[in-house]
């Protein structure tokens, strides 16, 4: 399942590496950073959110808020996502309010889509590591 | 990853402690991440006001690496404290940025700052700092 968050590009090379800092003293690290990730970018986009009904063309403040969500989505390899962002702050550049809003349309699809799929990942992950767990102690 | 304890330390000396400043909560997850697969004791706050009492209560910060782009102080603002201050000038402080802004590099840099990260932060910026910030 992995390799197909990577193909589809749901993912890039930024999660491996962030994968690569779980180690024993850290067992839950990756998780533990996705959930945050989650909770973060919900929490953002609620704000751009807010601030696209609040602040009608308010580039400046929609930028400053979607800089953040594309950190946020950079920092864990969220490529899809990444790209969305960047698309909306193009929008923004351009002064084009269709343009925001229909980016952003699609950064929360991309998010819905990327919580869906990493949430049924890290089930997978828990899944095997029960049973390996139960193999272990059947041999 | 290579460990910097290992470099200039008496053996059995502490480990080096770093404070991460971020707001996001998701840049302090990784590169605390980061600091702590290299053997740096962490710190992480969420902002320049938290670093600053913090600094004020821990006498053994090694380095600071601070996010510029905050909300009420940013790292380039913080910066300029830790250098205006007898007691904490010496620290060595970095700082990262998602942008890669000339200007803004060059104005931290000549405020002091030792490096200038650009986000995601990998692994091997941090072995980097070690050789370089914590002779």
């Amino acid at each position: 399942m992995k390799k197909s968050l990577f193909d589809q590009g749901y993912l890039d090379e930024q999660f491996c590496q962030v994968e690569d800092l779980q180690d024993e003293a850290s067992p839950n690290f990756v998780e533990e950073v996705v959930t945050l990730f989650l909770k973060d970018s919900g929490r953002l986009m609620s704000n751009i959110e807010q601030a696209l009904e609040k602040y009608p063309r308010d580039f400046n403040r929609w930028d400053a808020y979607m800089q953040q969500l594309k950190g946020s989505c950079c920092s864990i390899g969220a490529s899809r996502m990444k790209n969305e962002c960047m698309s909306f702050r193009d929008s923004c550049g351009q002064g084009n309010v269709e343009g925001c809003m229909r980016a952003f349309q699609k950064v929360k699809r991309e998010h819905a889509v990327l919580r869906q799929k990493l949430e049924s990942y890290f089930q997978l992950l828990r899944q095997a590591g029960a049973t390996g767990a139960a193999t272990r102690s059947i041999k | 990853m290579a460990s910097c304890r290992s470099l200039g330390g008496e053996i059995g000396a502490p480990a080096p402690h770093v404070l991460a400043v971020d707001d996001s909560s998701v840049d302090r997850a990784v590169i605390s991440g980061i600091l702590r697969s290299s053997q740096f004791r962490v710190t992480a706050v969420d902002s320049g006001k938290r670093a600053l009492e913090l600094l004020g209560s821990e006498p053994n910060v090694s380095m600071i690496i601070t996010d510029y782009w905050m909300p009420e102080m940013t790292g380039y603002e913080l910066l300029k404290k830790v250098k205006e201050s007898s007691s904490l000038k010496e620290i060595p402080v970095v700082i990262m940025s998602s942008e890669n802004v000339p200007t803004r590099i060059n104005m931290c840099l000549e405020e002091g700052a030792e490096d200038f990260l650009l986000k995601p932060v990998q692994p091997s910026d941090v072995s980097r700092l070690c050789s370089r910030v914590l002779r």
